[in-house]
């Protein structure tokens, strides 16, 4: 894990922008950091470590990245995780390696987890989606507003 | 009664690299991807708070809207920067603006104060510019 990118320091920031914007400085280690998130998903994340790595004590990070984005980290990674599942279950991806490539170790707590915030389980979401997709390639205008199958037409 | 906006157009140069643009970089997700023909695709993406509303990244080209004519004026002018299709709004501008600009995002204006509040203003990869502001409590 490239954990040293988050050693590094801010210190390029301009102070124009300091003035403009206060703290900007912290706005970069958070932003960094759920970057880091967005990239590394897939992998086992200490989130213990983000917020060291970041120069932050565990709840000061906490407190900032929840400020941020609404979420805690770890909501967001779950989030994260959520959202590339759902794009891998518009494949015919098997759902056991849909479940292993977002980063989670077991199979009924990504079934459990998924069908708590989608309503769906994992295989009726991906049965559901590739029907549509089916349906987009076969009957393209029923997904255009009328005024622009007439236009098509 | 009309309820609601449910798609709104994006003109863009090229769909492959507005696709980039705006699911890629801004983080919007694809909606509808189908194919219309030769040579033509429907296009729309969703902010992530807004799923039903739809943004069609609409291509410059003669055919669907354009005649031979009016396609290359239109190209010209959204080349140029001649439109401004909207305002964005998100939950912490600098955080935004620090992440967009990482992702190579070009901003016409950082955040700065204004009269009315923070915004900034940034353009996409046509030359479509738009602000983006925090969601304000009226």
């Amino acid at each position: 894990m490239k954990m040293e990118k988050f050693g590094q320091t801010f210190k390029s920031f301009k102070m124009k922008e300091t003035e403009r914007y206060p703290k900007v400085y912290l706005y970069k280690r958070i932003v960094q950091a759920k970057l880091f998130i967005d990239n590394h998903y897939a992998e086992k994340i200490d989130l213990n470590n983000i917020s060291d790595e970041a120069y932050f004590s565990k709840f000061h990070f906490i407190r900032l990245f929840k400020k941020i984005y609404g979420k805690s980290p770890h909501q967001y990674l779950t989030y994260v995780r959520m959202e590339k599942a759902k794009d891998l279950l518009k494949t015919d991806a098997p759902i056991t390696d849909v479940c292993f490539s977002v980063g989670f170790e077991s199979i009924s707590s990504f079934t459990g987890l998924f069908k708590r915030i989608t309503h769906k389980t994992p295989s009726q979401y991906q049965q559901h989606e590739l029907l549509r997709q089916e349906e987009m390639a076969t009957y393209p205008l029923k997904f255009v507003p009328n005024c622009f199958v007439e236009a098509k037409s | 009664m009309v309820t609601k906006l449910s798609h709104s157009i994006i003109y863009v140069l090229n769909q492959d690299s507005a696709y980039d643009f705006y699911v890629n970089r801004l983080g919007f997700k694809v909606h509808t991807d189908a194919p219309m023909g030769p040579g033509a695709r429907w296009l729309t993406v969703t902010p992530p708070d807004q799923p039903n509303l739809e943004i069609i990244l609409m291509a410059i080209q003669e055919g669907m809207i354009f005649k031979e004519d009016p396609a290359k004026q239109m190209k010209e002018l959204v080349k140029n920067g001649t439109f401004g299709f909207g305002a964005f709004e998100c939950n912490d501008l600098m955080a935004t603006y620090e992440e967009l600009k990482s992702k190579g995002v070009v901003f016409k204006k950082p955040p700065t104060k204004e009269f009315y509040g923070y915004e900034a203003l940034f353009v996409d990869d046509s030359g479509n510019w738009f602000s983006l502001g925090e969601k304000k409590e009226v």
